[in-house]
């Protein structure tokens, strides 16, 4: 379980990814996996910054396997999951908030041969009943919230819930759907971090729609917004009308919610579709995109960024011989530029994250279930910090 | 000496010689020879005038033998005596002749006596005479006193007459209007009723004769007022009006101001013709405006509509010059004739010289014509800009050469003007002018072209749609006219359009056109104006609409149509290899440019034809393989995966992906080579299917599914993986067949490939997936160019359906073949 390297094989596909959100100290990821004949789990993954190292803890996921996880930003031990559940012939995605036993970091520095020391299992908090619904595309937490407040996207409805009871029950609080010719599913989402968490960004087909969730009614819709299909959303984090999307036009497009008719920026550097898109949590120039040409491209975008005049610093004092692999191509710190293409994965890369705890860590991940760990190269990130 | 040997008796000659030698010894030398005296200065010279005997004897006795002393004496004594002879005979002829003068002078003496008499006669008569005529005299020396005063008070009587007459004469010359007698008249007796104007009398008569020739004066100026009358009339009477005193100044401002007049009326004409034309112009334009929409049906038809279609202006610009030229031009030149004749080349005279007149007059003149030249310069620049259709330029050419022409007329006659300059500025402004004029019509025109193609490309498809669904690209391909020939006609008609451009450029350098020598036309004209503003910008604008093409219709669901697209590429691409090079070859021919500026070379141009052909096949992999991507997605999607029923035939719309595949080869192949492939044996299919079935696949299969094992799976797609090459989806391809449809199947089956990992499938649902990966793979392989890659992508595409199966059984593969083979 200990791997010198970057990079972790979990021999099990895999399509979600996400960071723990409330764990500010340990550099940690988790990964749900996808497997229609085995028991799914759920993959801990520590990085251990020091020493270069890789540690895994797997936790049961019983339910079905994962298409979605995404953590609590108040309970690092509480989780929803996105899985689905075959019954009588029939494929539902159904959606949970489950709690991680506290015993895992304990007694789960699991050796080599996982298949005979019996993984813990997830508790299960309470269900985000969807049989009125439809299959659950994702689940958002309120960002910065207290983690009481939930939002999933179901086919083509917006569900608002609160959990209540130590998260033990949760409850509708308000609807909204999304009404229009021909089946409309909602295939992503983002909780909005501006505007008191009252704005929501929804994907479906090629359109992104707003929507407010105080009236829980559409603010506005970029129609056409990708060629093909939107697969991914992010807001910037420091400006509050910029968003990032990305879809299978092979493009990464960057808008200003008030002018919705042309985007501000347009990537177009991957060879196949573009599956996630992250922004830096804190250096909002750093963009993050994976895609299923099975490459990782990390981004600067200075120009559209919340400090597009950087910092001015020489680069001749600055030293990167360490990071091998990456090539440094941002010299001129004004140029939006990218920084690096990352081409270990094997396979589609179906997501990204950003560590919480360290801005300077990404991790990705393929659907073959290799996991990569990054870093920004530290030439830029003394540009940036300097 | 001569003499002395010489005998005696010759007769005439010899006396002759004596009778010199006589002369000569008396001194009575007549002809004075100075030979003959230098020789004499010889003591032994016995003719000589110095001959010492003494010497002589001397001599003759030192050099001669006694012989010829004994010759010599008897000679000299022969030569004594005839000399003694001679001398005597003399003597008695003058003798006689004395004699005879004697008598004569004797007989002279007394006819002398009576003359004398006579004389004394004479004279006492002549004194008579003399006193009598001085008496006359005397008594007539009052009269003619009298007489001479008379005649003197006669001729003042005379002047005095032509004095007081002069008010009548004048009068009377005014009412023949022989103004130039009264002027002279007036002007004789000027002076002295200047002088003598103190005097009533003749103040009065100034003062009448003053009074007149203001009258004068003023029908004089009122004449030249006037007008009408002839050039000749007008000089007569500025040289009139001068010689009365009036102001040059003055005259030269009448004479100007007049002249004004008459070219307001020519240049108002002119305008009126301008203010009409914009009229009937947007009239034209309007027509011209419908006229595309209502039959644009060939690329022939809009040959003939909007740029290249003449003007319906109501004069053309070759008659409005003519009548620039005739009207203005020409009588602008009259008047400055004139005007020189009248006031700048006349011989100067009297006061007149003082003044400085030409000096004034000529800067008069100068600014009377820039003046008007500005004004009609800036009427010719109106009509020229109304000048907007391109369909004759030799009209043009020729309405702006002979502006030119007759301009020269007047650098002719005003040499320090700045007329001809200007007017030579105008014709390059109309020059470059026109050059962007037929940039914009070119470029119209490609416009006209393009929509005239994809009319042509979209006709047969609404016609013929539900042909076309069954019977793929074949039967659409029949029954329009193929794209090899619309491109062929398309690059043709752009061919021909640029060169027929060029053929009415270029005369503009034509070399009967006065201006084609000015240096604009010789250095800039070719180089930046028909080089680079025309041709260049035209190739360069071709590129770029190309790029648009695919900008454009990227996002929003491709309404350029693929066909298009692929037929611009390969435009471009027949424009990288030859069009633009034999284009620029031409245009230097023809306009012999001489690259003075830097001038954007071929291989940049060729580049960026090539980058923009690239751009477009790119483009259209894109937007085939989008179209099948989207065919194959809507398969994946919609449908139940799990709950489906056991394969009984390959799916609908795989068949129609290996259609549309077809249709896509054949119309790429319509354009392009076939390009190279990897070589493999003809029944290829057959083999590497059978690999890819029984072989590989049951390798895979059987371990993986087997929950003791999964790692077999991972372990052999990686190694797999390891030795396949990445697979760039979206990536450049190459300008041939088999790369263009080795890029549109790669798109479509990776996106099969994505599709089928998004869905949960049941057993007859893989076994679905199965049959229809096998019919792609009997059919697409024989497309690419590297047939792993359709096994590489199909296979994972199998594999991926496997691990997303609930209940994965695979069919037998026997039964897939045969499904397949039933089609």
């Amino acid at each position: 379980n200990v791997n010198k390297k970057n990079n972790i094989d979990l021999k099990k596909k895999a399509r979600a990814l996400t960071a723990q959100t409330a764990e500010t100290d340990a550099i940690r990821f988790l990964v749900g996996t996808q497997s229609l004949k085995f028991d799914n789990q759920i993959h801990i993954i520590d990085f251990d910054d020091e020493n270069n190292m890789i540690n895994k803890s797997v936790l049961l996921h019983d339910a079905g396997e994962i298409w979605h996880i995404s953590g609590s930003p108040a309970d690092k031990a509480v989780l929803t999951t996105c899985y689905s559940k075959t019954s009588e012939s029939r494929v539902l995605t159904c959606a949970a908030v489950w709690r991680m036993p506290p015993e895992w970091e304990s007694g789960n520095h699991e050796s080599p041969d996982d298949s005979s020391n019996n993984p813990q299992t997830l508790e299960l908090l309470c269900h985000l009943d969807n049989t009125a619904h439809g299959s659950v595309a994702c689940v958002l937490w309120e960002p910065m919230g207290d983690g009481k407040r939930l939002i999933s996207l179901a086919e083509n409805h917006v569900l608002l819930w609160d959990l209540q009871e130590s998260s033990t029950k949760a409850k509708i609080s308000s609807t909204a759907t999304l009404e229009g010719k021909g089946q409309l599913k909602f295939t992503t989402g983002k909780w909005s971090p501006h505007h008191n968490s009252t704005q929501l960004a929804t994907a479906n087909d090629t359109a992104i729609r707003g929507w407010d969730l105080r009236s829980m009614s559409q603010i506005y819709c970029i129609e056409n917004a990708h060629g093909q299909l939107v697969r991914d959303l992010d807001f910037n984090p420091n400006k509050q009308y910029y968003l990032a999307s990305c879809g299978d036009d092979c493009k990464v497009k960057f808008w200003d919610v008030r002018h919705i008719n042309e985007p501000v920026k347009c990537l177009e550097e991957h060879s196949h579709w573009v599956w996630s898109v992250r922004y830096n949590h804190s250096h909002d120039q750093l963009l993050l995109t994976g895609s299923s040409d099975s490459r990782v491209i990390l981004s600067n975008m200075v120009s559209i960024s919340s400090e597009p005049f950087g910092h001015l610093v020489d680069d001749d004092d600055l030293s990167d011989n360490e990071e091998s692999q990456q090539e440094d191509k941002g010299k001129e710190p004004l140029q939006d530029s990218i920084i690096a293409t990352y081409e270990e994965h094997e396979d589609s890369v179906y997501a990204v994250e950003w560590s919480v705890a360290d801005p300077w860590l990404f991790a990705s991940l393929s659907y073959d279930g290799r996991l990569v760990i990054n870093r920004v190269p530290r030439a830029l990130k003394y540009r940036i910090l300097l | 000496m001569s003499s002395a040997t010489t005998p005696p008796d010759s007769d005439p000659s010899q006396r002759r010689r004596v009778h010199s030698m006589l002369k000569h010894y008396y001194g009575l030398n007549e002809e004075g020879k100075v030979t003959e005296q230098a020789e004499s200065l010889d003591p032994c010279d016995i003719n000589g005038p110095h001959f010492d005997p003494e010497v002589y004897l001397n001599k003759l006795r030192m050099e001669c033998s006694l012989g010829e002393l004994m010759d010599h004496e008897s000679c000299m004594v022969k030569q004594i005596r005839s000399l003694d002879s001679d001398m005597q005979t003399l003597v008695y002829e003058n003798y006689n002749k004395f004699i005879s003068a004697t008598d004569t002078i004797r007989k002279m003496k007394n006819d002398f006596k009576k003359m004398e008499d006579e004389m004394d006669c004479l004279s006492a008569n002549m004194a008579a005479i003399t006193e009598f005529s001085a008496h006359i005299s005397g008594t007539l020396q009052d009269q003619h006193a009298q007489i001479t005063k008379l005649s003197g008070v006669h001729t003042l009587l005379r002047k005095l007459q032509f004095l007081f007459e002069l008010p009548a004469r004048l009068n009377k010359c005014l009412e023949l209007q022989a103004y130039a007698q009264a002027v002279s008249a007036h002007r004789r007796a000027r002076c002295v009723l200047q002088q003598y104007s103190h005097m009533p009398s003749f103040r009065g008569i100034q003062d009448d004769c003053h009074v007149i020739m203001e009258q004068l004066a003023q029908q004089l100026r009122q004449k030249f007022r006037d007008g009408g009358s002839s050039a000749k009339d007008l000089s007569e009477c500025v040289e009139l009006l001068l010689q009365l005193d009036e102001p040059a100044e003055e005259l030269c401002d009448k004479f100007l101001s007049h002249a004004q007049s008459r070219f307001e009326a020519d240049l108002q004409g002119l305008e009126a013709e301008l203010k009409d034309s914009p009229v009937t112009d947007t009239g034209g334009g309007l027509v011209q405006k419908t006229n595309p929409g209502s039959n644009p049906v060939s690329p022939s038809s809009s040959s003939t509509t909007n740029p290249f279609l003449s003007p319906t202006a109501g004069t053309d610009i070759l008659e409005f010059i003519d009548r620039g030229c005739n009207e203005f031009v020409s009588s602008l030149c009259l008047v400055i004739a004139s005007y020189q004749e009248l006031f700048i080349n006349r011989p100067q005279e009297g006061e007149l010289a003082s003044k400085n007149i030409p000096e004034m007059a000529n800067g008069k003149l100068h600014v009377f014509v820039d003046t008007l030249a500005a004004r009609y310069f800036s009427l010719v620049e109106r009509r020229i800009q109304e000048e907007k259709g391109v369909s004759d330029n030799s009209l043009l050419v020729r309405a702006l050469d002979r502006f030119h022409r007759r301009l020269q007329a007047i650098s002719k006659l005003l040499p320090g003007s700045a007329v001809p300059s200007q007017g030579t500025e105008i014709v390059v402004r109309a020059a470059r002018e026109r050059i962007k004029q037929y940039l914009s019509a070119l470029q119209t025109f490609y416009h006209d072209s393009l929509t005239d193609v994809r009319q042509a490309l979209a006709a047969p498809r609404q016609s013929a749609g539900g042909a076309s669904v069954s019977g793929g690209g074949a039967t659409s391909k029949d029954a329009t006219p193929s794209l090899p020939e619309l491109l062929t006609s398309l690059s043709n008609f752009i061919l021909n359009q640029l060169k027929s451009v060029l053929a009415s450029v270029h005369l503009f350098t034509a070399k009967d056109i006065t201006f084609s020598n000015k240096p604009y036309f010789k250095g800039e004209f070719c180089s930046q104006g028909v080089r680079e503003g025309l041709v260049v910008s035209f190739i360069k604008f071709i590129c770029q609409s190309s790029r648009q093409y695919c900008e454009s219709a990227g996002d929003r669901g491709g309404s350029t149509p693929p066909a298009l697209l692929l037929l611009l590429s390969r435009l471009c691409l027949d424009y990288e290899t030859s069009t633009i090079s034999y284009i620029l070859t031409l245009t230097d021919e023809q306009f012999l440019v001489q690259h003075h500026t830097p001038v954007t070379p071929v291989t940049a141009l060729c580049a960026e034809a090539r980058e923009a052909a690239q751009k477009l096949l790119n483009h259209y992999v894109k937007v085939q393989g989008l179209i099948i991507s989207q065919m194959l997605r809507k398969s994946v999607e919609t449908r139940d995966w799990v709950n489906t029923i056991e394969p009984r035939n390959v799916r609908a719309v795989m068949k129609r992906v290996v259609e549309d595949t077809t249709s896509i080869d054949v119309q790429v192949g319509l354009l392009y080579e076939e390009g190279v492939r990897k070589a493999h044996s003809s029944d290829s299919s057959k083999r590497t299917f059978s690999v890819y079935s029984s072989s590989r696949q049951q390798i895979r299969y059987a371990p993986s599914y087997t929950p003791s094992a999964p790692m077999d799976t991972n372990l052999l797609s990686n190694i797999h993986k390891l030795f396949s090459e990445r697979i760039d989806i979206f990536s450049p391809v190459e300008f041939n067949k088999v790369s263009v449809l080795t890029g549109i199947i790669k798109i479509s089956l990776k996106t099969f490939l994505e599709c089928v990992r998004l869905r949960t499938f049941g057993r007859y649902g893989l076994q679905q997936i199965q049959v229809d990966c096998h019919y792609l793979q009997m059919y697409l392989w024989r497309f690419v160019s590297d047939e792993n890659l359709v096994h590489f992508l199909l296979d994972e595409i199998v594999g991926s359906a496997a691990h997303r199966c609930l209940d994965p059984s695979p069919m037998e593969q026997s039964v897939i073949e045969v499904i397949c083979e039933r089609g």
